[in-house]
């Protein structure tokens, strides 16, 4: 979502000088109007992905990373947990112990591509709800707080700073152990540890435009509070937070890798990319696909979701929009000759 | 520049004393708390001597006060293992985990300052995309994935490094290298991201119409401004190595705070648990001033703030 | 607008020795996403030292970006094109960038419009100021800040001594634009070029400054090129002007001479829209229409669609700066000699 699609209502819009237009100039003596400027680019944002190649692959990866998680086990059936000893540590990549089995199998004789895919759709079914709960709460707070400034402020972002001077796994290590690890202990605690985030930059923007023209203008039509962050502060604050979320997904993914891998995540018979990485450190010198697969499947999705992440802050970002457009010099591509600096 | 301290050490306080409480609350309103400190096969007669003992069976605002009295001894009971004093494995586990820790911080911080000054000043070339996809991938890894890969490599098949321990020099390599890596990456990031912007602003244009040149200009004009943000997110980073130190010194068995917690975990050891979480929230509490102090070093506009 | 400033005398072929810059031809393109545009085109003028030529013209004709291009500070989506920039004996669209770094603050300086941005927060004035001694004259740090308090004096800064190790954000607009002339004029350069020094200040400082300016100027014999859109400023402090409409420079002549006889329709309109002229009861006159998108420039002269002398070789052919009757007096009009009956 881009803010060229946001909702603009009440003419209070019109109010709003987006950041690539210039503040009306006094004019000086003898001018008429400025002249029309020349018609904004106006790509879609889609369009504006296909235009950076990396980042087309990164949200190709991510698509595909998802729907395995949704499809992939009804696909694999039981071939994640069907026992098979004859089978127990085939090394990877010999056609001739079958499809299924083209990345190895476990101790067990299990395929290690279906349990690659079931895991994936552990892995995201605790990443995406704790990054979704903590977004949602923390952005809530965070508008809240920002726009209604004085005390909701202050002690919004107190909590936050206690939150945040804690390292989350710590955090996570100490409750679980209390609490004993189950999936949605994990998700809480996951969540919970990401809320600042969210809170902090929920509060920033909303801080700031709270202090706008735009929003007083729609004050004095009589718009409630509620009405006004919904409308006004919201769809401004959303290409940030979804860019934030982007990259605060792999966090969680990674943290909870970290979990399952120290044995206080998921717990088997449950099955996560960490915990399989886990699970193969015994066999480093006779299995390594065992731990390898699992981890190339962490790395892959994470370093995808992190290009997006960095493609998307600067396309939702109109004043900075423009360096994803500009044509290239014609000079080499290898040494550039213009520098910054220059 | 006292005047700011102060304020900032009293706005910080406040995290450490919720750590405080929170240990407290978590141990002793969740059941029962000889539940976290004994073994799960301890019988009833021990548990009840073990409350007697430690007090667990006295109201909760005086088990606070006794609590509180033994934090202030430094004294959080005795590890169910050794016998020994919490708080002394504490401290003596701490020094190697603060080794690991500055020295990954230090080369982190000289790296992504080279990497990213070099990249930021022919921004969008191939070799800064080439350092942005490294960087970014950096940020990605799990460590305890590299570290095991790292292992696997340079340990059993080609066998130059060894694979735990802090016997040799060379035993340094894996663990700081495997530490190192998530922030190397991210600071590369945020370096470059700032001189970038650093690069473009308007005193810099004011500095090349001076007559100064391009290494003047970085290191001097940009870089002294691009450090503000940069020093935030080290200041992030260094109290996200804590996570790291963990896994780390679980693989590695280093002999720091994380392995101790690891074991008072897996053995139901909660003194120790508790007198490490402690220690650490108060090396973090500690740290956040010292950068606190350093963005007010940089930046005389922020000394001035009353409001931080 | 008061008296126009006195007549210089038509500077004639004879004080050639006192041409400090020469710009001829100097074009600037822009490269933007939708594709290339010219925003400054084939620029000619001359700064003679003790004289200050003033650049004049609306919003985006392509004024500032000329400045940019003389000092070598032009973005790096804008390539000089053609033209060339003489400076003594050194062209510096062609020179190198070690010859630009040396005759930058030695014989060539730029004075910027925002201050506050200008200047570097995280350093003190002082510090600033003696930079321009220590990269070119080598001088030590402490030699180095007393010829910086001295400056801090003589552009009128109250209790230098003191002052000199405040930083950027503790001194008044009035006081940050001392600072930055004193920052020009530090190592005594040939050229002197001030980007709408005065725009961004209240009247009386307005008038501080350009006398502080003046003053300057006699002190080191320097040849003043001043930005602005200002007619009355360019009135009271300017000897000399090239007006600039859509990348083009239309007229150049001594000012008085411009002003009460112009010789292109731009000019006249300019001049005549000033209200001092107006009679109570009349409509204010204005130019019709606006400047030409420089994306879609028509053929032939740049001025046509809102011009009333415009005729078919108006649309054809592009008029070319030349000399009219008038001797030291150019204008890009096919039809000067018509702009009275206008």
């Amino acid at each position: 979502m881009s803010i060229d699609n946001a909702p603009r209502l009440d003419g209070a819009g019109d109010l709003y000088p987006g950041p690539d237009e210039t503040p009306a100039v006094a004019a000086p003596v003898g001018e008429t109007v400025p002249a029309p400027k020349p018609s904004r680019s106006k790509a879609p944002l889609w369009r504006l992905l296909l235009r950076d190649r990396m980042a087309t692959v990164a949200a190709a990866i991510l698509v595909f990373v998802f729907l395995v998680a949704v499809f992939g086990p009804w696909l694999v059936g039981d071939a994640a947990t069907d026992q098979n000893l004859d089978q127990s540590n085939l090394a990877p990549f010999h056609v001739a112990n079958g499809w299924m089995n083209i990345l190895g199998t476990d101790p067990l004789g299990r395929s290690m591509l279906a349990r690659l895919i079931v895991a994936c759709r552990t892995t995201l079914l605790v990443a995406l709800p704790a990054v979704a709960l903590s977004c949602i709460i923390g952005s809530l707070v965070g508008m809240w707080a920002g726009y209604h400034r004085g005390w909701r402020e202050t002690t919004a972002m107190r909590v936050a700073d206690v939150i945040m001077s804690f390292p989350s796994l710590l955090m996570a290590v100490v409750v679980l152990y209390v609490f004993s690890p189950s999936a949605a202990n994990i998700v809480l605690v996951l969540a919970i540890t990401r809320i600042p985030i969210y809170l902090r930059t929920a509060r920033a923007e909303s801080a700031e435009l709270q202090s706008r023209l735009f929003v007083d203008a729609a004050r004095t039509f009589g718009a409630r509070s509620g009405a006004v962050i919904r409308r006004h502060v919201f769809p401004i604050l959303l290409p940030t937070l979804l860019t934030v979320a982007t990259l605060d997904f792999c966090y969680v993914m990674l943290a909870e890798s970290s979990l399952s891998f120290l044995g206080i995540g998921i717990q088997p018979p449950d099955i996560s990319w960490g915990l399989m990485v886990s699970q193969g450190r015994t066999y480093l010198q006779t299995a390594w696909w065992l731990s390898f697969f699992p981890g190339l499947a962490i790395v892959i999705t994470t370093v995808s979701a992190t290009v997006l992440a960095a493609w998307a802050r600067i396309a939702t970002d109109p004043a900075q929009r423009w360096r994803l457009t500009v044509p290239r010099s014609r000079r080499s591509r290898l040494f550039p000759t213009r520098k910054v600096v220059s | 520049m006292f005047a700011f301290l102060r304020r900032r050490v009293y706005t910080s306080l406040v995290p450490l004393l919720v750590v405080l409480f929170g240990v407290f609350l978590l141990a002793r309103l969740t059941g029962d708390p000889t539940n976290l400190y004994l073994p799960v096969s301890a019988t009833p007669d021990q548990r009840a001597e073990f409350a007697a003992e430690n007090g667990l069976d006295k109201p909760v605002l005086s088990q606070m006060v006794d609590y509180l009295s033994g934090v202030a001894h430094l004294d959080f009971g005795e590890s169910l293992r050794t016998g020994e004093s919490a708080a002394t494995m504490a401290l003596r586990a701490f020094p190697a985990t603060l080794q690991l820790a500055f020295f990954t911080m230090l080369l982190a911080i000289i790296g992504a300052i080279v990497i990213g000054c070099w990249a930021a000043y022919r921004p969008n070339s191939l070799a800064d995309r080439i350092s942005s996809l490294l960087s970014m991938t950096a940020a990605s890894i799990p460590d305890f994935w590299f570290a095991i890969t790292g292992v696997w490599i340079f340990a059993v098949v080609l066998g130059v490094l060894p694979t735990s321990g802090t016997g040799s020099a060379l035993s340094w390599i894996l663990p700081i290298a495997t530490l190192l890596i998530r922030p190397l990456g991210v600071l590369t990031q945020v370096v470059r991201g700032a001189m970038v912007s650093a690069l473009s602003a308007p005193y810099v244009r004011l500095a090349r119409s001076k007559g100064a040149g391009d290494l003047r200009v970085v290191t001097h004009h940009a870089l002294r401004n691009a450090a503000a943000p940069a020093l935030t997110v080290a200041g992030d980073l260094t109290v996200g190595l804590v996570n790291g130190a963990v896994v780390v010194e679980a693989i590695f068995g280093w002999p720091g705070i994380g392995k101790l917690m690891i074991d008072a975990i897996l053995q139901r050891d909660f003194a120790v648990l508790q007198a490490a979480v402690l220690l650490t929230a108060v090396s973090i509490f500690v740290l956040n001033i010292l950068i606190d102090a350093g963005y007010a070093l940089l930046d005389a506009r922020v000394r001035e703030k009353s409001k931080v | 607008m008061s008296a126009p400033a006195p007549a210089v005398e038509s500077p004639d072929v004879a004080d050639t020795d006192r041409v400090a810059l020469e710009v001829a031809d100097l074009t600037v393109d822009l490269r933007t996403p939708s594709g290339t545009v010219r925003a400054v085109d084939h620029v000619s003028f001359t700064a003679r030292r003790g004289e200050t030529l003033a650049l004049l013209g609306e919003s985006g004709c392509g004024k500032s970006m000329t400045a940019q291009a003389l000092v070598g500070l032009l973005e790096p989506i804008a390539d000089i094109t053609d033209g060339s920039v003489r400076l003594g004996d050194v062209d510096l669209v062609t020179a190198k960038a070690r010859t630009r770094r040396t005759l930058a603050a030695t014989e060539l300086a730029i004075v910027f419009q925002d201050a506050l941005t200008a200047l570097n927060p995280v350093y003190t004035v002082g510090k600033q100021l003696a930079e321009p001694f220590r990269i070119h004259r080598g001088l030590s740090s402490k030699e180095a800040r007393r010829e910086a308090v001295s400056l801090m004096e003589r552009v009128g800064i109250p209790e230098p001594e003191s002052r000199v190790d405040s930083y950027p954000h503790q001194f008044s607009g009035g006081m940050r634009q001392r600072l930055l002339i004193a920052m020009a004029v530090a190592l005594s350069p040939t050229v002197l070029l001030a980007d709408e020094p005065t725009t961004a200040l209240d009247v009386t400082v307005q008038a501080q400054i350009m006398s502080l300016l003046r003053d300057l100027r006699t002190e080191h014999d320097m040849a003043v090129i001043l930005i602005t859109h200002d007619l009355a400023l360019v009135a009271e402090e300017a000897d000399r002007v090239a007006i600039m409409y859509a990348g083009n420079v239309v007229e150049t002549g001594p000012v008085a001479e411009v002003f009460s006889s112009p010789q292109h329709p731009y000019t006249k309109g300019l001049l005549d829209s000033v209200p001092v002229h107006a009679v109570r009861g009349e409509d204010l006159k204005s130019i019709g229409g606006t400047p030409p998108d420089l994306h879609s420039i028509p053929s032939g002269c740049v001025y046509q669609a809102r011009c009333p002398l415009a005729r078919d070789l108006c649309r054809t052919t592009r008029p070319p700066l030349a000399d009219v009757a008038t001797p030291g007096r150019r204008s890009a009009c096919h039809f000067p000699e018509e702009i009275s009956h206008v």
